[in-house]
Order: structure tokens, then C-alpha cells, then sequence
């Protein structure tokens, strides 16, 4: 490998870029503007569900357990019909997520002594809401009923238990999706960014111009993927920097150790970009090879929304070839954790494996013999 | 007004599809590749809390606390994947991932629940995934309660009593999560194709050159549309039977509604990704311009879905803008037709969205499809 010919490559390849401007322009803003976007729209926390209250009893015990329903937070009554088909139609046409429904026996039944039943109906067909709303109905409707019962009886519970979370305290989820959203944007533009350059060559017909010139297949890989992992290394750090000042996530661990995982990374996936173009020779397939292999992965097998360790073993096993993956992990443990190579070097490894069977795809793919 | 002659139009459809299929990767990428992603993210689109991995720092080893753990992990919520004495192993089991959630039971835990002073157990959730530490909290705030309930009445304490919920979920009474998730899969799979296969055909033509030869030729640009689209409007549709039947036979998901219903929507949809595709290539100079733009329209597209966050939990700025989105009016009609047996008639807003969008994309289109034939 000669330094004066990789360093020519790199700059045809980063004139090439410049001459496709609102390309350039989108491989650096994209990223974050996805993040700012998405930082600011989504959140797991749930609140305001959507709540109708049929409130048979109507005594001050069963106003009582209706007010802790609305001064939770969590619920917000909108409405309050007075007959059981009613909250039916509520469900049906998708006004409430969840009815609950107070019988007229609840404040006999209560100061008999007696268990007294209510109903909660949620709308299952929306199970994420539903699960959560379900828990929070069900914590407001536990404590209800041990404090009437320990007024009554004058009693302490026997076990109460105390909860505290770990590297996330107040379970701000943007906390948590901010870092792995960084993860996740990143793996996709970086396949994005290098699918296209060799099928592109292909395409033009430059590529009979490459292949005359005296440069080692190598070269022209190493020298192509130069200018990518600069422009995904200033990505990242954009990232980083508006997760940190804009949207206040703490980032608890090394940025040394950070940057080196992220260069590991970017080195892996570039690479795989590369290879596929390469190897498929046309932009159209390499956009979908692309596409596939990285778009959907990444969201939904990296661990960033759905958790890994429900899935079934089969495909637990296939997660582990989707590097999305560990660079999720990464950015979740420098971010929150705070953890060092110590615990990273895992992660570490798997990196290293990915971005040199990545290069020597690239480079084994790569064939300058025309057809 | 240009003119659409059958006999050109056919002609022009059997030269793009072939232009198409030229590549056998290419048929198996738009058939195989849907069928296999349905597959395999059906299985990890669960947001179901089973089997939490939990760590426990047991202190106490009393009867008492064995008799709460088994109550914990009999619900089926939490799995018990270490034990140890010393707390630093618990901080280890966080920190490595091993353990999702940490039980600490106290030294005098027996002694103060036999006292009646009041025990107490600690418990320490990963925040990462707040999503998971929320449901688990509440489960295990849940279980404990129960379990003190239950002892307190065993005790005589008092006789029984209390509120006793009865929670039913309706259309979904198991609260499936998949059952609610797959139907999101087929419609973001079904907008990735038609734009992905759109996307690129027209700016590819310009980029060789050849765009110039189709402008010359005495096709009217209401034909080129047709002989660009058509043939992504069938591998759409193709996709959709088959994704839609894997859904009900392999993972069988309900379908309670008709199938009529559910057609127009998908051709409206559908139409949408194509007319969006197009636009796409016609505004864009090189294919990777395209290519970019792409991926900047899908992935809002299917992060402000409601396919994983809850719209109703966004500000309302973005529960606006996510008015806009096709996906997310489509998602409500497969999960309506699908899990409640919704017709046209429940969901004519969301019919209304669709088909204002797919005329106002679809016109968007031809204007530009036009503006870029004439350069």
C-alpha cells in the first residue's frame, strides 16, 4: 500500500462528493436533524390515557377511588356515561382506551366488609397502551384498597417494597432513546453513504478509468472509505453534542472510549456498504440489499425498542450478527451506565471481528477486471 | 392533455418489467425478502414483559423471603438468573446487562414481618430501557402488595375485603403484543417497498442519460407515469397478499373484518408510497440524492406511526404532523379491520386522509414528474 496513492483516491473520491452538493449536504445534516426531531416526538412515558368512568356507586368511597384516578397523572377522564353500553361504543370507536366501571353495590359491599368488585375494561386491540395502563390501574386500585382497609383496621402492610432505577433515575425515556437512537441513525446512513460508490463507478463507466490506473484494489477501498468515516465521525460527534446540550442526557462514561468504539463501528459498516456495492454492481440492488440487511435490523433487532431477551432463541441468535447491536449497547453504557472497557470490551471485540470481515469483503469483492 | 394509447403503454410496461426482472436477485429481493422480514421481525416485535431477567441479593434466606420469591417468579413476569450475597455481584449483573432487575431482601426481613413492625425489599430496575423498568416496576409493586395482602389476611389481621379489580382487555383479551404489532410490520414493509422501487427509476434514467432518448420518443409523460409505476404497483400488491396471509396463518393474527374493506385502503396507500417515490426521483439529481431523501421520508414515516411510540403520548405539535402520514392512518385501518372487525364506516377519517393524500402526492408527482421530463 502506498500513502500517496490511498491519499489520491481519498481525494478523487471527496471531489466526487462535492460535486453531488445536496448529497454532501444530507450526509451531514441528516443525522441530526432525525435526532432533534425525534428527541422532541417520541417517549415511552404514557400519560393522558384516555378514560371513561361509569360510576355506578356514586357514594364518597367510590369518588374517592375516581379521584385517585385522575390525580395520578396518568388517566384523564373524558367521559362519564351513565349506561354500560355506552362505554361500549366508547371502546369501539376508539374515544377511551379504558372504562372503568364502579357497580352500585361498591360502598355496601365495602362497609360490610365484603371484597368489592369493579370492572376495567381496556381496549386490547393497542396491547403496549393497554399493558401500561392496565399497571397503572391496577398500583392506583392496590393502594386504594390497602388504605381503606389499614384505616379501617388500623394496621401496617407486613411488605412493602421500595423501588429504585439504576442509570436512569426519573425512567425519562428520552434518556434512553436519545443514545440508541444515535446507534440506530448511524448504522443506516453509514450503509447508505458507501452502498452506492462502487455500483456508481460501474454505472458511469468510470470504472474503466479506475481500472487503468496503477492502484491496488486496496488502496482504492481504503482510499474510497476515507472521506465516509470522516463524515460519519463529524455525525456522530454533531449527535453527541445535541443529545448533550439540547437534550440534557448525561453522558456518564469516557468519550475517548466512545470515539474508538464509534471509529471501530463506522470502519465495520461503511465496509459493508462498500462490499455490497461492489459486489451487486448496481445502484438500484445495492439500495435494497442496503435497505434490507441494515433499515429494519437496526430498528427492530438492535435491542433499541424491542428487548432482545423476549425474542425467541432463534432469533437472539441472529441478533448477534446485526452490529447495530452492539453499538446500541455501547452508547447506552458510555451515555448511562458510565461503564468502561471493563464491560465494553465485549462489544469491543465484536466491532473489531465486524469491521475486518467487513474490509476484507469490501476488498475481496472489489474486482477492477472488466467483463 | 397527453394522450395514453393501450398499445404503447403495453409495450412500455413489458420494457420496464423487464428492465425489472432483468435481474434474478432483483425478483428474489422483492418477493422472498418481505416474506422473510415478515418472519423474522414478527417474532421481535414483542413488547410483552416475560421472563424479566432478574438478579436477587437474598440477606435474610428465611422461609419467608424464599416464600415471596417463588410468589415472584411464579407469575411468569420475572426469572430468576442469579442469586448472591454480596451487592457488588447485583451492580455487576446490571452493569454487564446480565440482569434487567434486582431484588434485595434485608437481613431482618423475617424478623419484622414476624414482628409486625413491616419488612421491606428493595428493588433496583435498569433504566435504560425504561420502557421495560416501568411495566416491571409496576408488576412487581403489584406482586409484593399482593403477597402482603394475602399474608395480613392469612394472619387474621382482618377478614378479607378490600377492592378486587377485574381487568378484561377487549379484542385482545391475552393482551398479545404481537397481535398488535405485525399488522404495524406488513404496512411498513408494504412503504418501503413502493418507495424503494419508485424512488430510484426515474433519477436512474437521467443519470444515464437515457431519460433524454424516453423525452424524444413519442410517449406522453402520462404513459411514462403508468410505465414507471405500474409495475411497483403490482410487486406492491403482490407483497401485501402475501405478507397479509403470512400474518393469518403463520402468526395468526385475527382477522375479524373483510377483506373488502381493507382493499381500498391498501390501494390508496399504496398509491401514496408510488406518487411519493416518484416525486422523490423526479426532484433528485443523482441516485444517491434519492436514495437519501428516501430513507429522510420513511423513517419519520414509521417512527411517527404509532407503530412504537403512542401518538397520544407526543406533543401536540407532532401528534399534528403525524396527521400528514400515511402509514399511520393506514396502521389504524389493518389494526381496526384486523382486531376489532372495523368498517369503512368506523374509519372514514382515516379513509378521508388517505385519499386527500394520494391525490395531493399523486398530483405533486405528475407535476414534477412533468417539470423533469422537460429538462
Amino acid at each position: 500500500m502506498n500513502p500517496a496513492r490511498l491519499w489520491a483516491m481519498a481525494r478523487k473520491e471527496a471531489i466526487q462528493l462535492r460535486r453531488d452538493p445536496r448529497s454532501l449536504a444530507m450526509a451531514f445534516l441528516l443525522p441530526v436533524a432525525l435526532l432533534l426531531f425525534f428527541g422532541y416526538a417520541i417517549s415511552y412515558d404514557i400519560n393522558n390515557i384516555e378514560l371513561a368512568v361509569l360510576d355506578g356507586s356514586n357514594s364518597e368511597r367510590s369518588r374517592a377511588l375516581v379521584d385517585a384516578f385522575e390525580s395520578s397523572g396518568y388517566f384523564d377522564i373524558i367521559e362519564r356515561p351513565a349506561r354500560y353500553d355506552d362505554a361500549d361504543d366508547l371502546l369501539q370507536s376508539g374515544k377511551v382506551r379504558v372504562v372503568l366501571v364502579i357497580p352500585p353495590s361498591f360502598d355496601r359491599d365495602l362497609s360490610a366488609g365484603r371484597e368489592a368488585a369493579i370492572q376495567l375494561l381496556l381496549d386490547g386491540s393497542d396491547a403496549n397502551t393497554a399493558t401500561i395502563a392496565q399497571n397503572y390501574a391496577a398500583a392506583i386500585i392496590i393502594r386504594y384498597s390497602s388504605d381503606v382497609l389499614l384505616k379501617a383496621r388500623r394496621f401496617v402492610l407486613p411488605v412493602q417494597a421500595e423501588t429504585r432505577v439504576w442509570y436512569n433515575e426519573t425512567l425519562e425515556s428520552r434518556n434512553m432513546i436519545v443514545p440508541g437512537l444515535v446507534a440506530v441513525i448511524m448504522s443506516i446512513i453509514a450503509a447508505m453513504l458507501t452502498a452506492l460508490t462502487i455500483a456508481r463507478e460501474w454505472e458511469r463507466g468510470s470504472m474503466e478509468q479506475l481500472a487503468a490506473t496503477p492502484v491496488h484494489r486496496l488502496e482504492v477501498v481504503i482510499g474510497k472509505l476515507l472521506p465516509y468515516v470522516g463524515i460519519g465521525l463529524f455525525d456522530v460527534a454533531l449527535a453527541i453534542v445535541a443529545g448533550l446540550l439540547i437534550f440534557g442526557v448525561p453522558l456518564r462514561g469516557n468519550i475517548l472510549l466512545l470515539t474508538g468504539l464509534t471509529l471501530l463501528f463506522l470502519i465495520g459498516a461503511l465496509s459493508f456498504g462498500m462490499f455490497i456495492s461492489a459486489a451487486v454492481k448496481s445502484q438500484v440492488l445495492a439500495s435494497q440489499f442496503a435497505v434490507i440487511s441494515t433499515f429494519l435490523p437496526a430498528i427492530l433487532l438492535s435491542g433499541f425498542i424491542f428487548s432482545i431477551s423476549t425474542m425467541p432463541v432463534a432469533l437472539q441468535v441472529i441478533t448477534y450478527a446485526v452490529p447495530a447491536r452492539y453499538y446500541v449497547s455501547v452508547t447506552k453504557g458510555i451515555f448511562l451506565k458510565g461503564v468502561g472497557p471493563g464491560v465494553l470490551w465485549v462489544q469491543g471485540l465484536a466491532m473489531i471481528i465486524f469491521a475486518a470481515a467487513g474490509l476484507t469483503l469490501a476488498i475481496r469483492s472489489f474486482r477492477k477486471e472488466l467483463e | 392533455m397527453s394522450v395514453i394509447s393501450p398499445v404503447r403503454v403495453r409495450q412500455l410496461l413489458k420494457k420496464e418489467l423487464r428492465q425489472i426482472f432483468r435481474d434474478p436477485r432483483m425478483q428474489r429481493i422483492v418477493f422472498i425478502a418481505p416474506v422473510i422480514q415478515l418472519v423474522a421481525f414478527g417474532y421481535a416485535v414483542n413488547t410483552d414483559i416475560k421472563n424479566t431477567k432478574t438478579f436477587v441479593i437474598d440477606h435474610d434466606g428465611s422461609a419467608a423471603s424464599r416464600e415471596l420469591l417463588e410468589v415472584v417468579e411464579a407469575t411468569g413476569y420475572f426469572r430468576i438468573v442469579g442469586r448472591s450475597q454480596r451487592p457488588a455481584d447485583l451492580v455487576r449483573a446490571l452493569d454487564y446487562g446480565k440482569a434487567e432487575v434486582g431484588i434485595e431482601i434485608p437481613a431482618a426481613f423475617s424478623e419484622d414481618l414476624a414482628s409486625g413492625r413491616g419488612a421491606r425489599v428493595q428493588v433496583i430496575l435498569d433504566g435504560t430501557n425504561s420502557n421495560t423498568a416501568t411495566v416491571a416496576q409496576g408488576y412487581l409493586a403489584s406482586i409484593v402488595q399482593g403477597y402482603a395482602l394475602d399474608r395480613a389476611a392469612a394472619a387474621g389481621a382482618f377478614p378479607g375485603g378490600g377492592v378486587d379489580a377485574r381487568i378484561r382487555a377487549w379484542y385482545n383479551p391475552d393482551l398479545e403484543s404481537r397481535t398488535y404489532n405485525v399488522p404495524g410490520v406488513i404496512g411498513t414493509l408494504i412503504l418501503l417497498m413502493s418507495l424503494l422501487l419508485t424512488s430510484l427509476s426515474v433519477v436512474r434514467e437521467r443519470e444515464m442519460g437515457t431519460l433524454d432518448q424516453l423525452a424524444v420518443s413519442p410517449l406522453s409523460a402520462a404513459e411514462l407515469m403508468l410505465g414507471k409505476t405500474v409495475p411497483t404497483a403490482l410487486v406492491a400488491f403482490i407483497d401485501l397478499f402475501l405478507v397479509i396471509a403470512l400474518a393469518i396463518l403463520w402468526f395468526h393474527i385475527p382477522m375479524r373484518g373483510s377483506f373488502l374493506d381493507l382493499l381500498p385502503a391498501a390501494v390508496l396507500y399504496i398509491l401514496c408510497g408510488l406518487a411519493f417515490g416518484l416525486l422523490i426521483s423526479s426532484i433528485s439529481r443523482t441516485q444517491q440524492e434519492a436514495f437519501m431523501t428516501m430513507f429522510f421520508v420513511l423513517m419519520p414515516a414509521i417512527i411517527l406511526s404509532g407503530f412504537f411510540y403512542p401518538i397520544s403520548s407526543m406533543p401536540e405539535v407532532f401528534q399534528w404532523i403525524t396527521v400528514l402520514n400515511p402509514l399511520r392512518h393506514f396502521l389504524e385501518i389493518v389494526r381496526a379491520i384486523f382486531l376489532k372487525g372495523a368498517g369503512i364506516a368506523d374509519l372514514w377519517f382515516q379513509y378521508a386522509a388517505l385519499t386527500v393524500m394520494a391525490i395531493g402526492a399523486t398530483w405533486l408527482a405528475i407535476v414534477r414528474f412533468r417539470h423533469s421530463m422537460m429538462i
